[in-house]
């Protein structure tokens, strides 16, 4: 575990850039992650799924597969793909401030 | 008064639950609350699912693992065989396919989880059980049997389509079983086998994961991950194929051993207010109780616990379950304390296994189990090879019984654990 700065604030991440505690997210935060990962801009779709993301995950617990998402964010898993190319769950789940979906046990 | 329990599902959990059940309620004197227990299932086939890893490989068959359901249910058990149309959550009613309509004080989901064949494109279409084949049903499970004793060289893709499925390590022991396989029959340097999988590594859980990658690695296993496989398509000759991921990756084969995504049973799905997305039930992790309805509990592989989707979970949860259902009868508080404890062998091949047991908060670690003295954990073992064939009469006699296994209890035991500090331990 360890502090990064985004955006000018302080973020508490674990060895894989997670975040540890989702309440520190802002979408100002978002826009530099993204920007770190290769997304220039952040489109209306974009935003869906991280706020369809970080609603699941405060309802549940942990953020969704990408199965799940495709059938319940909106947006195909193909269109997932366009979005978040180096695999949705988890670069989104980086990106909304939630940490990595647990998947399954 | 009497009582009436419904139970949906006649396979490891209803059954053991239905068996529970009925040994606490059978000597009730005139005056208690009397109870009548039904269980509901489509077929009479109950089948050894641990079983269905062995076929491919010659190692068991049709009538080793499969019995009658009626049979393992204790006298006095209604058994139903018909399907579920849906459950009306608001009446307390289910409505059988065969037009019956049962009613109930209290119901449990115990109808498991099935393979959504339709959720990859192209997966029964050209080469699905010619070059394509499942192991986690029995006409796959043989088909493969025939496929492999037919397989004289070339690229085997194992694949699991995505999580959660039944027994996340069955295949990890498939290809473990196809590498001793194909050694034995000499032509294992003929044959390239790959696994690939949605996750990040070979296992969910840290250290199992890089114990089982490692084991991967020494026996010539090729690892894909982080892989979602989008569809399967045949090539023009159809002898191969490939996977697609949804990001483009191809994963080429000859012979193809596909895990499809899994979901609950389709009535669930039919009934307002019970599932989720992919009709698994929404249900207390401790408890046991669905968030659907007070007076309806689940067990097993159709409930969403984050628990694996196995038969030792569904054992360990028939304790606290059974144990629930008395108290809310009763009317008294439930017991909250099911751990989400699981105990698997993994078949490493060469007549050898590995053990893990783990919880919700702990993940499976090295030591011993159940205590200092006992069989090695994550380590490959012919003991937890014995372990795993005889849990096969364990599993008939005891288990669905409702019996208790002596030294196995519903808590995850931390005697022979090396359990280094709390922060490692947890996951």
């Amino acid at each position: 575990m360890s502090t990064a700065t985004f955006a000018g604030t302080p973020v508490e991440v674990n060895d894989e850039g997670f975040f540890v505690d989702p309440t520190q997210w802002t979408k100002e935060i978002a826009i530099e992650l993204a920007a770190a990962d290769g997304i220039a801009e952040l489109t209306s779709q974009h935003w869906q799924v991280l706020e369809f993301m970080r609603k699941e995950y405060f309802e549940k617990g942990t953020g969704p597969t990408v199965r799940v998402l495709g059938k319940t964010s909106g947006v195909s898993v193909k269109d997932l793909y366009l979005l978040f190319p180096k695999g949705p769950a988890k670069m989104a789940a980086r990106i909304a401030g939630i940490p990595k979906p647990k998947g399954c046990i | 008064m009497t009582k009436r329990i419904v139970i949906l599902g006649g396979g490891t959990g209803g059954t053991l639950v239905a068996n529970r059940l009925h040994r606490h309620y059978r000597h009730r004197r005139a005056g208690f609350d009397q109870v009548e227990i039904t269980v509901v299932d489509r077929d009479d086939h109950h089948m050894y699912q641990p079983g269905l890893l062995f076929v491919p490989f010659g190692l068991a068959s049709r009538s080793e693992i499969v019995r009658p359901r009626r049979a393992q249910l204790q006298q006095g058990i209604e058994f139903i065989e018909t399907g579920i149309d849906r459950v009306d959550t608001v009446a307390d009613t289910v409505y059988l396919e065969n037009g019956r309509e049962l009613s109930y004080d209290l119901l449990v989901i115990a109808t498991g989880a099935q393979l959504a064949f339709d959720e990859t494109e192209g997966l029964t279409g050209p080469g699905w059980n010619e070059r394509v084949f499942t192991f986690y049903d029995l006409a796959g499970a043989m088909g493969l049997e025939t496929a492999l004793a037919e397989f004289e060289g070339g690229r085997l893709v194992v694949n699991v389509v995505d999580l959660p499925i039944k027994c996340p390590v069955a295949p990890l022991e498939f290809c473990f079983l196809a590498d001793w396989y194909f050694t034995e029959r000499g032509i294992r340097d003929k044959v390239e086998i790959t696994y690939a999988t949605p996750l990040d590594g070979a296992f969910t859980k840290p250290v199992a994961s890089s114990t089982l990658t490692a084991l991967l690695e020494e026996k010539g296993i090729h690892l894909v991950t982080e892989f979602n496989t989008g569809s399967v398509e045949m090539d023009d000759d159809g002898m191969s194929g490939r996977l697609v991921g949804y990001d483009g990756r191809e994963v080429p084969f000859d012979l193809a051993a596909i895990i499809p995504l899994h979901s609950g049973a389709d009535y669930v799905g039919r009934s307002e207010g019970l599932g989720d997305d992919l009709n698994f039930v929404p249900t207390d992790k401790a408890t046991l109780q669905t968030l659907a309805k007070p007076n309806i509990f689940a067990i097993g592989d159709a409930t969403n616990v984050p628990a694996s989707k196995a038969g030792s979970v569904t054992h360990f949860e028939g304790e606290v379950l059974v144990e629930n259902i008395i108290r809310f009868l009763e009317h008294r508080e439930l017991d909250s304390t099911f751990d989400g404890h699981a105990n698997c062998f993994i078949e490493t091949g060469f007549g050898k296994a590995l053990l893990i047991d783990f919880n919700y908060e702990t993940e499976p670690l090295t030591g011993h189990f159940p205590t200092a003295v006992g069989m090695p954990l994550l380590k490959e073992s012919r003991m937890n090879h014995l372990g795993k064939l005889m849990f096969q009469w364990v599993y008939w006699h005891a288990l669905l019984q409702g019996r208790d296994i002596p030294g196995i209890g519903a808590d995850m035991p931390t005697a022979g654990k090396h359990i280094q500090s709390k922060e490692e331990a947890t996951v």
